[in-house]
C-alpha cells in the first residue's frame, strides 16, 4: 500500500511516542485538527491530550516551553505551522534552543525536535512559502535537516527525536503527498550522510528537501541529450556531509547546487565555497546555482517563474557541460 | 445553550469556566509587614511561619549578598570583571522570595540575581565567573535548581513555564519561579509566558522586581497599565504587589502564591517595588537620568537596615550575631576574590566541546586549525 512523505512523518511520530513517553507533540491545531497538513493526525486520539497538545498561538511561546520541558526531562517534537511564522520564535531558537547545551558546559540537554513545513510549490499566500533553512544552518548548536522521499520522512524524523542535540527538521510541504511502496518502518542511512539518488558521471547536482525530485527529474530530462546527471541529495543541512559533496565532484568534475531559498548567501554558496577549498583541481567549470530569486517569495501566480525547475537546471547543465 | 436571536454567537468555551476578575485585582497598596524603623504589623492574609533562626538567617543571606555584591564590583574596577550588574536594594525582593521555595522547587533568573543564587547554594565566585568571562555560565542547574542566568530580557520567563508544564504533567508537586524586571514586562516572551501558563495551569510564579528603571528608562515609558500587578488578570491570574524592600513581606506574598501554585490553582504574578541602588551595570552612568536627591530618598528605604531594626526590637540581634556575620560576609569575600582573581582564562579549545553532543562533520577542520594557530602562538 502506498505511503505518502505526510503518513510516513506521522507514523515516524506515532512510532516515537509509543518507543518513548517522554515524547511530546505540540503546537498550533496539531490536536483534534491533526495539523493543518495532517502531519499530526490521530495522535492526540491514540496518546491523549497531555501529550499531544493544542497550545496557544505563539510561537515564541511554543519553542521557549519546549526548552522548559526539555530541560525537565521531556522529548518535545514541537511544530511550527509555516515556515514564515517561525520568525517570532527566531529569539528562542537562536538565542537558547541552540546555545544552552553550550553554555552550560553540556550540564543542560535539550532533544527538541521542531517540525517546520518549508518551501513553496503549494500556490500559497504570502509567507506560506519560504525556504529559511539558512538561517538555521547557520546558527552553530541546531542540527538542520529536510528529507526529499518518504521513507527518509519516516527514517529522519526517527533519528532527529532520538537525537540529544536540538534539530530543525524541514518538511518539504509541497512533496507531503510523494508516494512510496515501501513498507514502514523504514531505517534509511544516518542523517548526517548524503546520499547519491542517482549515480552519474558528467556534473553532479547538489538537491534537499523538495528539490530533490526536481533534480531527479531534470536528470532524467538530461540523459535524454545524452548528459549524466548525479543527483546528490545533502539531506543535513548543518552538518553538511563535505566528504560526500567532494566524492561527487571528484567523480564529475562539475557541480550545480539547487534549492528554493533565494540565492545569496544560501546553503549553495557553502557547497560551492567548500567544493572549491577541497576539490579545486578536479573542477572543470565553476560551481552554479539553480535557485529562488533575491527577491521576497512572490505571490502564487508567479511562483512558476520564481521556483528552480527542470529547465533552470538543464540551462545550467550545459552551461557547465559548455567549459 | 446560546441565544442567537437576541444576537448572541455560540461561543467554543462554556463561559462558567471564566475566572472572576475581583480574585485577580492587586490590592490598592503593596503588602508591607515592616515598617523602616522595624516595626512589624501582623497580616493575616500574609502570616510569617518563621522561626527566630530563619528570621536571622534572611538578614545574614542579604549581608552576604550585599558583599559579595560590593566586592564585585570592586573587582570589577580592578579589571578582573568585565562588566557586573549590582542588585544593591534589591536584597530583601530576591532572597525573601527565593527564600519561600522548597528545596525542589526551581529558579529561572535573569542577570541580576545574586541574592537569588545565593539562597540557592550558588558558589560566588562561579557566579561572577560569567562576567569575568571565563565561561558563559558557571554551576551546574540541575544541582541548585538554578536555572542559567538569562541576558536576552525575559525569554526565561518561557522556560519557567515550560519547566512548570512538565512537572504538572509528571505529577509532580513542585513549582518555578523565574525573576525578571520592570522592563522585561513589556517583552513579548513574559507575555507569552504568562499566556501557556494561564491557559495550561503550570505552577510557575512571575516574579518581577519593579526597581523603578531598565537602564535609564523609568517605569512611565515602560506601560501605561495602573501597576504591572494589573497585567496579571489579563491573562487569568492574580498579580500581586508587595514591598519589595520588606523581606518578610516579600517572604510572605511569594509563600501565598506558592502554595496556591502547588495545589494546583495556577500561576500567580508578583510585582515587587524596589529600587536599584547601583547603576544599571558597571558600564553605566546613572547620573545622567536620576538625581543624588532621589537616590538619598531610596536609601532611606534600605531593606537590610529596615530587617536589622526589625531583629534589634525583637532582641534576635545582638553584637555576637553582628560579629559572626561580619566574620563570615569578610571569609565569603575572600573567597570570591581568590576564585577570580587572576583566575585563568578559559581553554580556547573548549569552545569546540559543548556545541553539539554529537559534533561528528560539524567543525574538525576548524578544530585543527584552532589547535594550529595555538600551536605556532606558542613558539612566539
Ligand atoms: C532582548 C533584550 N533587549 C535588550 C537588552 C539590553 N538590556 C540589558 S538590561 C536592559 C534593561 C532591563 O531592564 P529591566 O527588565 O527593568 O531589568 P533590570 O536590569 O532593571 O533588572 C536592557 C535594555 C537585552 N539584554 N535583551
Amino acid at each position: 500500500m502506498a505511503v505518502t512523505m505526510a503518513q510516513a512523518i506521522n507514523q515516524a511520530l506515532a512510532d516515537a511516542m509509543a518507543k518513548d513517553e517522554r515524547v511530546l507533540i505540540f503546537g498550533e491545531d496539531v490536536g483534534k485538527l491533526g495539523g493543518v497538513f495532517r502531519v499530526t493526525d490521530g495522535l492526540q486520539a491514540t496518546y491523549g491530550e497531555d501529550r499531544v497538545f493544542d497550545t496557544p498561538l505563539a510561537e515564541s511561546g511554543i519553542i521557549g516551553t519546549a526548552i522548559g520541558l526539555a530541560m525537565y526531562g521531556y522529548r518535545p517534537v514541537p511544530e511550527m505551522q509555516f515556515d514564515g511564522f517561525t520568525y517570532p520564535a527566531f529569539e528562542q531558537i537562536v538565542s537558547h534552543l541552540a546555545k544552552m547545551p553550550n553554555r552550560s558546559r553540556g550540564t543542560v540537554k535539550l532533544p527538541v525536535t521542531i517540525r517546520i513545513p518549508f518551501g513553496g510549490g503549494i500556490g500559497a499566500v504570502e509567507h506560506h512559502s519560504e525556504s529559511p533553512e539558512a538561517y538555521w544552518a547557520h546558527t552553530a548548536g541546531l542540527k538542520v535537516m529536510t528529507p526529499g522521499t518518504p521513507e527518509d520522512g519516516y527514517s529522519m524524523m526517527r533519528e532527529a527525536i532520538e537525537m540529544d542535540d536540538p534539530v530543525v527538521f524541514l518538511e518539504p510541504k509541497r512533496r507531503y503527498w510523494m508516494k512510496t511502496d515501501a513498507a514502514m518502518p523504514v531505517t534509511t542511512e544516518p542523517a548526517r550522510d548524503a546520499v547519491v539518488r542517482r549515480a552519474g558521471t558528467d556534473v553532479s547536482v547538489f538537491c534537499y528537501g523538495p528539490m530533490v525530485r526536481t533534480a531527479l527529474d531534470a536528470a532524467e530530462a538530461a540523459a535524454d541529450e545524452g548528459w549524466s546527471i548525479e543527483v546528490v541529495d545533502l539531506r543535513s543541512l548543518s552538518p553538511l556531509d563535505t566528504d560526500a559533496i567532494v566524492a561527487s565532484v571528484e567523480r564529475t568534475g562539475r557541480a550545480i547546487v539547487v534549492h528554493e531559498a533565494a540565492r545569496n548567501l544560501g546553503i549553495g554558496a557553502e557547497v560551492a565555497a567548500r567544493i572549491q577549498e577541497r576539490a579545486f583541481y578536479h573542477l572543470e567549470a565553476p560551481v552554479l546555482r539553480a535557485t529562488g530569486f533575491d527577491t521576497p517569495y512572490p505571490p502564487a501566480k508567479l511562483e512558476e517563474f520564481w521556483l528552480p525547475d527542470v529547465d533552470r537546471i538543464l540551462d545550467l547543465v550545459e552551461r557547465a557541460l559548455a567549459y | 445553550m446560546t441565544d442567537a436571536a437576541n444576537g448572541q454567537v455560540p461561543a467554543s468555551t462554556d463561559a462558567s469556566d471564566r475566572p472572576d476578575p475581583l480574585d485577580f485585582l492587586p490590592p490598592d497598596e503593596p503588602v508591607h509587614l515592616l515598617d523602616p524603623d522595624g516595626t512589624y504589623h501582623p497580616d493575616p492574609d500574609h502570616p510569617i511561619d518563621l522561626d527566630d533562626a530563619a528570621l536571622r538567617e534572611l538578614y545574614r543571606l542579604m549581608m552576604v549578598t550585599r558583599k559579595v555584591d560590593r566586592e564585585a564590583i570592586n573587582l570589577q574596577r580592578q579589571g578582573q570583571l568585565g562588566v557586573y550588574a549590582s542588585c544593591m536594594g534589591q536584597e530583601a525582593a530576591q532572597i525573601g522570595s527565593a527564600y519561600a521555595l522548597g528545596p525542589d522547587d526551581w529558579i529561572f533568573p535573569s542577570y541580576r540575581e545574586l541574592g537569588a543564587a545565593l539562597v540557592r547554594q550558588v558558589d560566588a565566585a562561579g557566579f561572577l565567573h560569567l562576567y569575568r568571562g571565563t565561561w558563559l555560565s558557571d554551576h551546574d542547574p540541575y544541582k541548585h535548581n538554578f536555572g542559567l542566568m538569562s541576558i536576552p530580557i525575559g525569554t526565561q520567563a518561557l522556560h519557567a513555564t515550560g519547566f512548570a508544564m512538565g512537572a504538572r504533567l509528571d505529577g509532580n508537586p513542585i513549582v518555578a519561579m523565574t525573576y525578571y524586571g520592570d522592563g522585561g514586562t513589556s517583552e513579548g516572551d513574559p507575555h507569552e509566558a504568562m499566556t501557556f501558563a494561564g491557559v495550561t495551569k503550570a505552577p510557575v510564579i512571575f516574579f518581577v522586581q519593579n526597581n523603578q528603571y531598565a537602564i535609564s528608562v523609568p517605569l512611565a515609558k515602560q506601560t501605561a497599565a495602573p501597576t504591572l500587578a494589573h497585567k496579571a488578570i489579563g491573562y487569568g491570574m492574580p498579580g500581586y504587589r508587595v514591598d519589595g524592600n520588606d523581606v518578610l513581606a516579600s517572604y510572605a506574598v511569594t509563600r501565598r502564591a506558592i502554595d496556591r501554585a502547588r495545589e494546583g490553582v495556577g500561576p500567580a504574578f508578583i510585582e515587587a517595588m524596589t529600587y536599584r541602588m547601583e547603576a544599571h551595570t558597571t558600564s553605566d552612568d546613572p547620573s545622567r537620568y536620576r538625581t543624588q536627591e532621589e537616590l538619598e530618598e531610596a536609601a532611606k528605604t534600605d531593606p537590610i537596615v529596615r530587617m536589622r531594626n526589625f531583629l534589634t526590637k525583637r532582641d534576635l540581634y545582638d553584637s555576637a550575631l553582628e560579629d559572626a556575620i561580619e566574620e563570615q560576609t569578610k571569609q565569603v569575600a575572600s573567597e570570591v576574590r581568590a576564585g577570580i582573581y587572576d583566575a585563568p582564562h578559559g581553554d580556547p579549545m573548549e569552545l569546540f566541546d559543548h556545541v553539539y553532543l554529537d559534533a561528528t562533520n560539524h567543525f574538525e577542520d576548524q578544530v585543527a586549525q584552532l589547535r594550529s594557530e595555538l600551536s605556532q602562538g606558542g613558539e612566539v
